[in-house]
């Protein structure tokens, strides 16, 4: 009889991987492992296999080459001369900036969709229901391609805004809306724009200052202050004066246009007709260049536009013949402007802190101003909207797993609905809302690479597109595309875990 | 031991995706079919006819293969790409070749690791504006939208010609040509560009053709032929060889009418004879049927009539030989000796 209590000294058998519970587990994880290698290092090789098969090489170097195309919508500067890393940047950015643009109109749409379906107005919250189910349940590539096809086939050409055309700007002559997009006044700064935006800080903290003053305020001595009349004066009266002084101050100013080759005194118009091409150096986005090209275009003057940073480089572009027209502020020593450019007889304004240029009607399209296209809007509404759907149900939910009895208690204490709602009622519903909406905001990043449907440059087009077929490196390049999405998505969901630690349920 | 065990998995898939690659022949042999990239819609060039049956200039030379290859024009399962997919789809081997207008350029022929069989089509980029724009020139397009279909030659080509002038353009990109045309017709775009006969070929299916022109520039060479994978040169040589027989055929005054007849018995000109199997071997030299050459120009006919039937003078397309005439008359269309 062996019934000894003492485990059996024999040691560790072979056996007992499979049969010994305490090492079976073991086991198995350690053979999955050896499998998942197995599996992931055929399909390294099998790549590199194929790829060699193909004869071609594994590498980045493309990224360093020309990219020959050009790009519609740039953020930042780029032609057919950058390469193909910039492109992928400038997609990069357009990528990011229809995510931000996206996911801050579907958070709008959704929380308001949501809140309205519950309403107690049985029209409102029927036609909620509808905008929900509408978009939930359609496939957002057809959402995206509706509006394209509606903003290109709905609206006029730029050429019916002409005399005669049957389509006009609106607002005030301010924007127009083209089957090529919708072009809005653009802002142009000048002189005492950075003291202009420092106030507009300021003045964003003294709000914060406010506020909480404000609620420190009602919580000891329950004197309600006028919190949202106190935030709208901070917000526009100190700018307002502050632009107001500035303007004041150089508005008015006129300063000389320089030129070379040119007799003193000379007019623009004079000028131009002795010269081959006008070649005109600024500041992209300044008011001296704005008003410079309100000249020319008031005279009629065909000419090139000379991007350079600041005066200094608009000097040296003058010295090396770059350009042959530029305008200086006074400021600027004229002692140091290059021999042969002398003043012409007209001047211009040295403009506002901020000045707006509207686009105008130009050769074949709208000139000036900043074009929102088709393809951006289309994209931006659609996303938004179908996410806004998904979003509305999630605020739903939210508002919903908050017991009647808090809003039942809020109106016992005699607050108003709309305070209820914001006070009592969304706070405890945003922990239960704020974990599925960052699957949304994940969703509406990754779903914009739809863009390629309606044109939109964003980076699956760029790096992930064209730069692939030109270059053949379909596996560098989907590799990059892929990690970019994934980084994205990791900083999304990690920004908003952020906020949900703030706004869960604090358990102390 | 687990070293051994991975080196040996390497070795082995290496093997099979070694082999995978050479051999195209085989697998179409054994498949049945020809799998042929198109494009998805051209009017002349490429699209399915009422019937869906697949009819046009590219799509005559993958059905020619078909015959010479599998003696079955109808064996050919056509594959639509867009200007962005088609190489990534030959490279794949999703398709055995590619016949969509596609520009013989250095950087795909070695870089992208492809093979052009020769040259069906001397073209070259060109621009389409409505009449009323009141265009007459390339130059005059300063600030003008212009349609473009991306992952094409004729995108950077147009980047070159703005930038080479000093105008400025704002491009719409499109993916496939149907998109362009759409977008062009609604005036989403002031222009479009891409292959002058390509533009043809849209512009023939307007409502209105006449109120739009093509206008004079022709700003690149783009000669288009149908294209293997760089690697595997006996399938290589058959397309070429097809083509060329095509080509010769027309010289030779061999049509899809007198073939048979012709490939009954040896006639008098003896290189009539080798590329129609009468005499000599050379159907043996490329592994196919002593008859594969009467079956590819039995097909849809020699080139001549190929054009003239899909995209010639007396179709909606309209368009002249020009450069593509046969070298004897004053063209650049011309085949090597069969011998
Ligand atoms: N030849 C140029 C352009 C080829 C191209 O995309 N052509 C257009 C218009 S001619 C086309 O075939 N489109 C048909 C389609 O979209 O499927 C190239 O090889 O890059």
């Amino acid at each position: 009889m062996t019934t000894t209590s003492d485990a059996p000294k024999a040691g560790f058998r072979p056996s007992q991987l499979i049969y010994d519970t305490r090492y079976r587990s073991l086991t198995i994880q350690v053979i999955a492992f050896i499998a998942l290698m197995l599996g992931l290092s055929w399909l390294v090789s099998n790549t590199i296999a194929n790829l060699s098969a193909l004869g071609k090489d594994f590498d980045f170097g493309f990224l360093g080459q020309r990219a020959g195309y050009d790009i519609n919508q740039r953020l930042i500067e780029y032609d057919s001369a950058s390469s193909h890393g910039r492109a992928a940047l400038v997609g990069i950015l357009n990528t990011l900036l229809i995510a931000v643009l996206g996911c801050a109109l579907a958070t709008v749409v959704g929380v308001l969709a949501g809140v309205l379906r519950l309403s107690k107005n049985w029209l409102v919250a029927k036609l909620m229901a509808v905008y929900v189910e509408g978009f939930r349940n359609i496939p957002v590539l057809l959402w995206i391609l509706l509006v394209f096809a509606l903003m290109t086939e709905a609206t006029p050409q730029p050429r019916d805004f002409r005399e005669g055309g049957d389509a006009s700007m609106i607002l005030g002559d301010t924007i127009a809306i083209t089957n090529r997009g919708v072009f809005i006044p653009a802002p142009f700064w000048g002189a005492g724009a950075g003291i202009l935006l420092a106030v507009f800080l300021v003045s964003l903290v003294a709000i914060f200052f406010w506020r909480r003053y404000a609620h420190r305020t009602q919580e000891q001595t329950g004197r309600i202050l006028p919190i949202g009349w106190g935030t709208l004066g901070l917000l526009i009266v100190p700018t307002a004066v502050a632009f107001l002084a500035l303007g004041m101050t150089s508005g008015r100013v006129t300063q000389p246009v320089l030129a070379t080759g040119a007799t003193e005194g000379m007019t623009l118009t004079d000028y131009a007709a002795s010269q081959q091409t006008i070649n005109a150096c600024a500041v992209p986005f300044s008011t001296e260049s704005l008003n410079l090209r309100r000249l020319m275009r008031s005279q009629e003057i065909r000419f090139n536009y000379v991007a350079v940073e600041d005066a200094a480089g608009a000097l040296a572009a003058l010295e090396a013949g770059n350009c042959n027209v530029l305008s200086l502020p006074a400021s600027v020593d004229l002692a140091t402007v290059p021999a042969g450019a002398v003043a012409l007889s007209d001047t211009i304004r040295r403009g506002m802190p901020v000045e707006f240029e509207r686009p105008v009607l130009g050769g074949f399209n709208f000139e000036g101003g900043l074009q929102l296209r088709n393809s951006l809007i289309a994209l931006w509404l659609a996303l938004s909207l179908y996410t806004g759907a998904f979003i509305a149900e999630n605020v739903r939910g939210g508002i919903l797993s908050v017991s009647k009895g808090q809003t039942e208690a809020a109106y016992a204490l005699g607050i108003k609905p709309s305070r209820t709602m914001r006070l009592v009622i969304l706070p405890q519903a945003l922990r239960v809302i704020i974990p599925p909406m960052i699957s949304q905001y994940l969703n509406l990043t990754k779903n914009s690479s739809l863009a390629i449907a309606v044109g939109y440059m964003d980076v699956r087009s760029t790096l992930g597109g064209i730069t692939i077929n030109q270059t053949g490196k379909e596996l560098e390049g989907m590799l990059l595309l892929g990690l970019f999405y994934l980084v994205t998505s990791l900083v999304i969901s990690s920004a908003m875990n952020l906020y949900n630690a703030s706004v869960k349920l604090k358990e102390r | 031991m687990k070293k051994s065990v991975l080196f040996g998995a390497l070795t082995v898939t290496g093997l099979v995706a070694g082999a995978a690659q050479a051999a195209t022949l085989d697998d179409v042999k054994e498949r049945g079919e020809l799998n042929c990239g198109v494009v998805t819609g051209l009017a002349g060039f490429g699209a399915p006819d009422a019937n869906g049956v697949w009819e046009g200039f590219d799509v005559a030379v993958c059905r020619a293969v078909a015959a010479a290859v599998l003696g079955d024009p109808t064996a050919v399962n056509f594959v639509p790409t867009t200007g962005q997919t088609r190489f990534t789809a030959l490279a794949s081997g999703e398709i055995d070749m590619l016949a969509r207008n596609t520009t013989w350029t250095f950087s795909r022929d070695t870089d992208l690791k492809f093979d052009f069989a020769g040259v069906n089509y001397y073209d070259g980029q060109g621009f389409i504006v409505p009449t009323a724009l009141g265009v007459s020139s390339a130059k005059d397009l300063d600030g003008a939208t212009v349609c473009i279909q991306t992952g094409t030659t004729t995108e950077l080509n147009l980047a070159d010609f703005f930038r080479n002038n000093n105008i400025s353009y704002e491009p719409v990109p499109v993916e496939t040509n149907a998109e362009a045309q759409q977008q062009y017709l609604a005036g989403a775009c002031d222009a479009y560009t891409t292959d002058a006969s390509g533009l043809a070929a849209t512009r023939a299916t307007f409502e209105n053709p006449g109120e739009h022109v093509i206008l004079p520039e022709i700003i690149s060479k783009e000669p288009l032929g149908p294209l293997v994978r760089h690697g595997d040169n006996e399938w290589g040589d058959i397309v070429r060889w097809t083509l060329n027989a095509l080509i010769a055929a027309e010289e030779f005054g061999v049509t899809s009418a007198n073939v048979n007849e012709l490939a009954a018995a040896p006639g008098t000109n003896p290189e009539v004879n080798r590329l129609l199997g009468t005499e000599g071997e050379l159907g043996a030299m490329i592994g196919l049927e002593n008859e594969w050459a009467k079956n590819a120009i039995a097909a849809g006919g020699n080139y001549g009539e190929i054009f003239e039937k899909n995209i010639g003078e007396n179709t909606p397309i309209g368009l002249a030989r020009g450069l593509n005439a046969q070298w004897t008359n004053g063209g650049l269309i011309y085949a090597p000796p069969f011998r």
